[in-house]
C-alpha cells in the first residue's frame, strides 16, 4: 500500500507516494535523487546517512518517510545559501577534513547540529558527538580540526 | 604565481563533496535499470542439492533469477592475478572460482543465485522465497587447522588445503646454526588477525549493454578500471577490450579491497546483455563483511637471536597465511613478496629465512588490505625487538639504534642490498626515530610511568621502526615474482589550443587527492596556473591504460608518467617557440610560463606556443600539429619510505581497560608535494593500525561462520577512540624517480599495529606482569586476563 506524503527538503515542498516500509533516506535518494546522502551500513551505525529533520539530526536510514511527513528536513544539498558555503563545509575544505568524501555529508550535518547545542565545544566534546559517525579514511584527526574551524568562524559572525 | 609543489593547496575535489555532489557509483541511474541482489550461502560449506526459484520468480516487479546453472560454460570464474609457485617448482594450486556457484559453497557469503527486479525491495523480497537446499559440510576456518591431517578439504583438487609453500632468505640451516649459537633468542607465536576493510562506501556495480554498438559500459567502485576491464574481459567473459567500458566513478574508499576483480562486475556486464537492461548491484554492509577481501590472516612462529651487545645475528619466520577459499587478485603476492621480502626490516640481520604457507580455508577470500604484507612484516619484527628489549633489560630504542642500517642515499652510496631480495633505495633511520624520541620526552615519560606504578592506572610505551616497498613496481621483478600484469603507469598531458592542459592518468583517486596533487605537479612543470589543469581519472574510454591505484604507487609511478610527458610537451614547445623567436632552441630558457632567449627579454608565452602548434600557420618545417604527449613509466625500483612511531598507553588495572594516550609518527616518504595530503593519509593509515591493534577483527567460528559481521558486532575505530596525533617528518628522497617521492598512503597503518601492543606489553611487564603478548585486538578482557596471569 502507497502512502501519500508531503516534506519539506532544503526549503523546498515535495509531495510523494511511498510505501509504508520506505526508509527516508530512500525516499531522499531514490524519488528526490537528493544523493548526497548516503547509506554506509544496514545496522543504523555508521551515521552517513545523517541529515536534519525539524532542526535536529538524525540517521535518515532510522526514519521511515512516512514519519517525514509534514515535516522540515536539511540535507547536504542544503547546506549552502545562494552558493555560499555553510562555515562548516568551508572547514571541511580549509582542514582537510574529507579524503573519500563518502562520510562527509553525514559528518558535516552531525557537527551542525553539534554546534548548534555547543557554539563552543572542547575536542573532548567534539569527539564524543561523532560516536555515531564513522570515518575510514581520516583517522578523524582533521574533522575534529574542520568543526573547531566551523566553531570559531560562526562565533566569530555571530559577535 | 607557480609554486605549487610543496605547498599545502587546498583540495580542488572538495567542492563536489562537501556540497553532496559526488557521484558514487550507488548515486547511478540509468532510464530502465533493474536492481539485482545476491543470494548468498549462510553455510560456510555444503553441497547445493537443488534451487527452487518458482515462488520467487512470481512476485510482481521480479524480471529474472538467475543461478551458477544459467550461467554459460564458456564464461570462466574469477582468475587471480599472481602465480608464486611452490618450493619445489610445482605450480601453484588455482581452483576455481566461479561467478556464481556450481553444486558447493565454500564460504559463507558465496554467491548461489542472482535476483533482478524493477526495486531493490522487491528484489530482495523475492530472494527470501527462493528455496535453497543445503546438505552442510564440515569447515575449516584457521590456516594452522587447515593444514592438519584430516582437516576438511576445501578444494579437492588441493591437498593439504595447501596453496603453495614458499622460502625466502638464508637457508634454513644457516639461520638455525645462528640461531644456536646467539647469545639471547626471543620468540613468539603471533596471530595477526583478519580484519575487514570497512571502506565506507561499498562495493556497488552498474552494468549496461548498448545493442547499437555492441558496447557495454560498467561503472564500478574500483580502484583499478583498467585492470579490472584487462581481467573481465581476457580471462572471464571473452569479450574484446575495446566493447567493455570500465568506469571508476567517484569511490568511497578502498584500502585495497577495491583493487581486485569481483564476480559480481563478470557477472552483471553479462547478465546486462542477458536481460536487455541496465543492472544496479549495491552491496549492503553486511554483505560486504562476507564478500570484500579481507586482510591479514596470518599465523607465525618468530625467532629473533642477539649476541651479548644486543646486535641481531639472526631472524627465523615461519608463517601460516589464509588466503580463504578462492584466490583473490592479489592474493599469493600478500603473504610472500609483500611479506617475506621485509623480513629485514631497518636492520643488518646478516641471517634471515622466511617460510610460508598459503593455505585455502571455507572463509572470505583475504587479500591486500592496507599495507598488504608489510604490517604483517614490520609486526612480527617490532613485537620481536621491543620484547627482546624487555627480555635482555635494554632500552627499545637503544636496541633499535645499534642495529640500524647505516644511512645511504642511493647516489653517492650504493642501495642497501638484503637478504631477502629486496634493494633499498635509500634510507637514514636514526633521525626519525631520535626526532620521535625527542617529541614524546622520553626521559620524562619513563619518570612518570615510574610514578605511575603505584595508582591503579599503569602506563607504557611501544615503539616500532618501519620500512615499506612502495610504489610497486618495476614491471620486469614483479613479472618475475610471478605477477601476470606490468606495474607501470601511463599519463598523457594533452594541451588545449588556448594553453589550457588536460591530464590523463592511469592512477585512481579513490581519496588520495590526485586532482589536486598531480595538478600541482603540472602547474609548476609547466609553470601555469592550477586552475588551468584538469586531472582526468577513471575511465578507460579517456584513458589510454592504467594499472591503479594501491601500494603507495599514485605518485611514485603515475607522478613520474606524467613529468616525462610534460618533459616531452615543453621539448616540442620550444621547438614551436624557437621558431617563433627565431632563435635556436639551445638558446631558450623556460620558466614562469614563456620561453625567453637569454639574455634577452625576448619570449613567448606557453599559451601562445600552445595555440601556434594548433593553428600551424607560421611554423617549424616538418614538425607535426598539436601538443599532445603520452608516456609509460616503469620504475627502475620499489621506493623504501620508513619511519619510527610511538603509542603511549594508559591501562586501568582493576578493568584491563586501555586508553591510547599519545601517538607519534616520524616518517620518511621522501620528498612531499602536498604536505596538508600527506598527513592526512598518515592519519588514515595510523587509526587503521591501530584499529587493529585495538580494537578490530573478524571472528570466523570453528564452522566456518562469520559471527561478526555487522557493524553491531565488529568493533569499528571512532573519533573517540583516538588522541590527536603528534607528527612529523624527515626527508629522504627517493634517487630512481623524477619526483624523488617514495609515497605515503600505507606507512600509517603499517608502523601503528606493533607500537600499540608494545606498549601495553611495556605497561604490564613493568608493573611486574611478565606477559608476552596480548592477543589482537587488545580487550579490556584479553588485557585484564593477562594480568591475572
Ligand atoms: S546508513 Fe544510516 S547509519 Fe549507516
Ligand atoms: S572521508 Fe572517506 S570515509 Fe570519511
Amino acid at each position: 500500500m502507497k502512502n501519500k506524503i508531503s516534506v519539506n527538503v532544503n526549503g523546498k515542498q515535495y509531495e510523494g507516494e511511498v510505501e509504508g516500509r520506505e526508509l527516508l533516506v530512500n525516499f531522499l535518494r531514490e524519488h528526490l535523487s537528493l544523493t548526497g546522502t548516503h547509506i554506509g551500513c544496514d545496522t543504523s551505525s555508521c551515521g552517513a546517512c545523517t541529515i536534519h529533520l525539524n532542526g535536529h539530526a538524525v540517521k535518515s536510514c532510522t526514519v521511515l518517510a512516512v514519519q517525514a511527513d509534514g515535516a522540515e528536513v536539511t540535507t547536504v544539498e542544503g547546506l549552502a545559501t545562494n552558493g555560499e558555503l555553510h562555515p562548516i563545509q568551508e572547514g571541511f575544505k580549509e582542514e582537510h577534513g574529507l579524503q573519500c568524501g563518502f562520510c562527509t555529508p553525514g559528518m558535516m550535518m552531525t557537527a551542525v547540529d553539534l554546534l548548534k547545542s555547543n557554539a563552543n565545544p572542547t575536542e573532548h566534546e567534539i569527539r564524543d558527538a561523532l560516536e555515531g559517525n564513522f570515518c575510514r579514511c581520516t583517522g578523524y584527526h582533521n574533522i575534529v580540526k574542520s568543526i573547531q574551524y566551523a566553531a570559531k568562524k560562526m562565533n566569530g559572525a555571530t559577535a | 604565481m607557480t609554486n605549487y609543489i610543496g605547498k599545502s593547496v587546498k583540495r580542488v575535489e572538495d567542492k563536489r563533496f562537501i556540497t553532496g555532489q559526488g557521484n558514487y557509483t550507488d548515486d547511478i541511474k540509468i532510464p530502465n535499470m533493474v536492481h539485482a541482489y545476491i543470494v548468498r550461502s549462510p553455510y560456510a560449506h555444503a553441497h547445493v542439492k537443488n534451487i527452487d526459484t518458482a515462488e520467487a520468480l512470481k512476485v510482481p516487479g521480479v524480471v529474472s533469477i538467475l543461478t551458477g546453472a544459467d550461467i554459460p560454460e564458456a564464461i570462466a570464474g574469477v582468475p587471480c592475478g599472481w602465480q608464486v609457485d611452490f618450493k619445489n617448482g610445482d605450480t601453484m594450486k588455482e581452483p576455481p572460482h566461479p561467478l556464481l556457484v556450481r553444486g558447493t559453497v565454500r564460504h559463507v557469503g558465496d554467491g548461489v543465485a542472482v535476483v533482478m527486479a524493477e526495486t531493490k525491495a522487491i528484489a530482495k523480497d523475492a530472494a527470501d522465497l527462493i528455496d535453497v537446499d543445503y546438505d552442510v559440510l564440515d569447515a575449516v576456518a584457521d590456516p594452522k587447522k587447515a593444514a592438519e591431517p584430516g582437516a576438511p578439504q576445501v578444494h579437492p583438487d588441493c591437498p593439504g588445503n595447501l596453496c603453495f609453500d614458499w622460502e625466502l632468505g638464508n637457508p634454513k640451516e644457516e639461520v638455525a646454526a645462528a640461531l644456536a649459537s646467539a647469545h639471547h633468542v626471543t620468540e613468539l607465536d603471533f596471530v595477526n588477525q583478519r580484519v575487514v576493510p570497512n571502506a565506507m562506501e561499498t562495493r556497488g556495480v552498474v552494468a549496461q549493454y548498448d545493442t547499437a554498438y555492441d558496447k557495454y559500459t560498467i561503472w564500478t567502485s574500483t580502484q583499478n578500471p583498467h585492470l579490472i576491464r584487462l581481467l573481465m574481459c581476457a580471462f572471464v567473459l571473452g569479450i574484446p577490450e575495446h566493447k567493455v567500458r570500465v568506469v571508476g566513478p567517484d569511490v568511497g574508499g578502498g584500502f585495497g579491497s577495491k583493487i581486485f576483480h569481483y564476480a559480481e562486475e563478470a557477472l552483471l556486464v553479462w547478465a546486462s546483455k542477458h536481460i536487455g537492461r541496465p543492472i544496479k548491484w549495491t552491496c549492503d554492509r553486511s554483505e560486504a563483511f562476507m564478500t570484500d577481501a579481507h586482510g591479514r590472516d596470518h599465523n607465525s612462529n618468530a625467532k629473533m637471536g642477539f649476541d651479548k651487545d644486543g646486535k641481531i645475528v639472526a631472524l627465523q619466520a615461519t608463517t601460516f597465511a589464509n588466503l580463504g577459499a578462492y584466490l583473490s587478485t592479489f592474493a599469493p603476492a600478500v603473504p610472500t613478496y609483500l611479506h617475506g621480502t621485509l623480513m629485514q626490516g631497518l636492520y643488518t640481520t646478516p641471517k634471515v629465512n622466511v617460510d610460508v604457507k598459503a593455505m585455502f580455508t571455507h572463509t572470505n577470500a583475504v587479500d591486500a588490505y592496507r599495507g598488504a604484507g608489510r604490517p604483517e612484516a614490520t609486526y612480527l619484527l617490532e613485537r620481536l625487538l621491543d620484547l627482546a628489549a624487555l627480555e635482555m633489560d635494554m632500552d627499545p630504542a637503544e636496541l633499535r639504534l645499534k642495529n640500524f642500517i647505516p644511512a645511504f642515499d642511493g647516489v653517492e652510496q650504493p642501495g642497501y642490498q638484503t637478504q631477502v631480495a629486496l634493494q633499498y633505495d635509500s634510507g637514514n633511520y636514526e633521525p626519525v626515530l631520535k626526532r620521535a624520541l625527542e617529541m614524546v620526552g622520553y626521559e620524562n615519560f619513563r619518570k612518570d610511568q615510574a610514578a605511575a606504578l603505584s595508582t591503579n592506572k599503569i602506563l607504557g610505551i611501544g615503539f616500532s621502526t618501519y620500512i615499506e616497498a612502495c610504489g610497486i613496481a618495476p614491471s620486469a621483478v614483479v613479472g618475475a615474482l610471478g605477477a601476470r600484469a606490468g606495474l607501470f603507469e601511463s599519463a598523457q598531458v594533452r594541451v588545449q589550443p588556448t594553453g589550457k592542459v588536460s591530464v590523463y592518468t592511469g592512477s585512481h583517486s579513490h581519496g588520495q587527492g590526485h586532482e589536486t596533487t598531480f595538478a600541482q605537479i603540472v602547474a609548476d612543470k609547466m609553470g601555469i596556473a592550477l586552475e588551468d589543469v584538469e586531472i582526468i581519472h577513471g575511465d578507460s574510454d579517456s584513458v589510454a591504460f592504467g594499472m591503479g591505484t594501491y601500494g603507495s604507487r599514485s605518485l611514485a609511478v603515475g607522478g613520474s608518467a606524467i613529468v616525462k610527458s610534460i618533459e616531452k610537451v615543453l621539448d616540442k614547445g620550444a621547438k614551436v617557440a624557437a621558431h617563433l623567436l627565431e632563435a635556436s632552441v639551445d638558446d631558450l630558457d623556460y620558466a614562469e610560463g614563456k620561453w625567453t632567449v637569454k639574455g634577452t627579454d625576448k619570449s613567448v608565452s606557453f599559451g601562445d606556443v600552445s595555440l601556434t602548434a594548433y593553428v600551424p600557420h607560421n611554423y617549424p618545417e616538418g614538425l607535426e600539429p598539436g601538443l599532445d604527449f603520452s608516456s609509460f613509466y616503469d620504475p627502475a625500483n620499489f621506493t623504501y619510505p620508513f619511519g619510527a612511531h610511538i603509542a603511549i598507553v594508559e591501562i586501568d588495572k582493576e578493568t584491563g581497560a586501555t586508553k591510547l594516550l599519545r601517538f607519534i609518527a616520524v616518517d620518511d616518504v621522501g620528498n612531499v608535494i602536498n604536505p596538508m595530503i600527506v598527513d592526512g593519509q598518515i592519519h588514515g593509515g595510523l587509526a587503521q593500525g591501530i584499529g587493529q591493534a585495538m580494537h578490530e577483527g573478524a571472528l570466523y567460528d570453528d564452522t566456518g561462520q562469520l559471527i561478526n559481521g555487522s557493524y553491531m558486532d565488529y568493533c569499528m575505530p571512532r573519533a573517540d577512540d583516538f588522541p590527536s596525533f603528534e607528527i612529523d617528518r624527515t626527508v629522504t628522497p627517493c634517487p630512481h624517480n623524477p619526483l624523488g617521492v617514495k609515497g605515503a598512503g600505507e606507512a600509517g597503518c603499517i608502523g601503528s599495529t606493533p607500537a600499540v601492543v608494545n606498549a601495553v606489553v611495556d605497561a604490564l611487564w613493568k608493573a611486574g606482569y611478565k606477559v608476552k603478548d596480548i592477543p589482537m585486538p587488545m580487550t579490556p578482557e584479553r588485557v585484564w586476563t593477562a594480568m591475572q596471569g
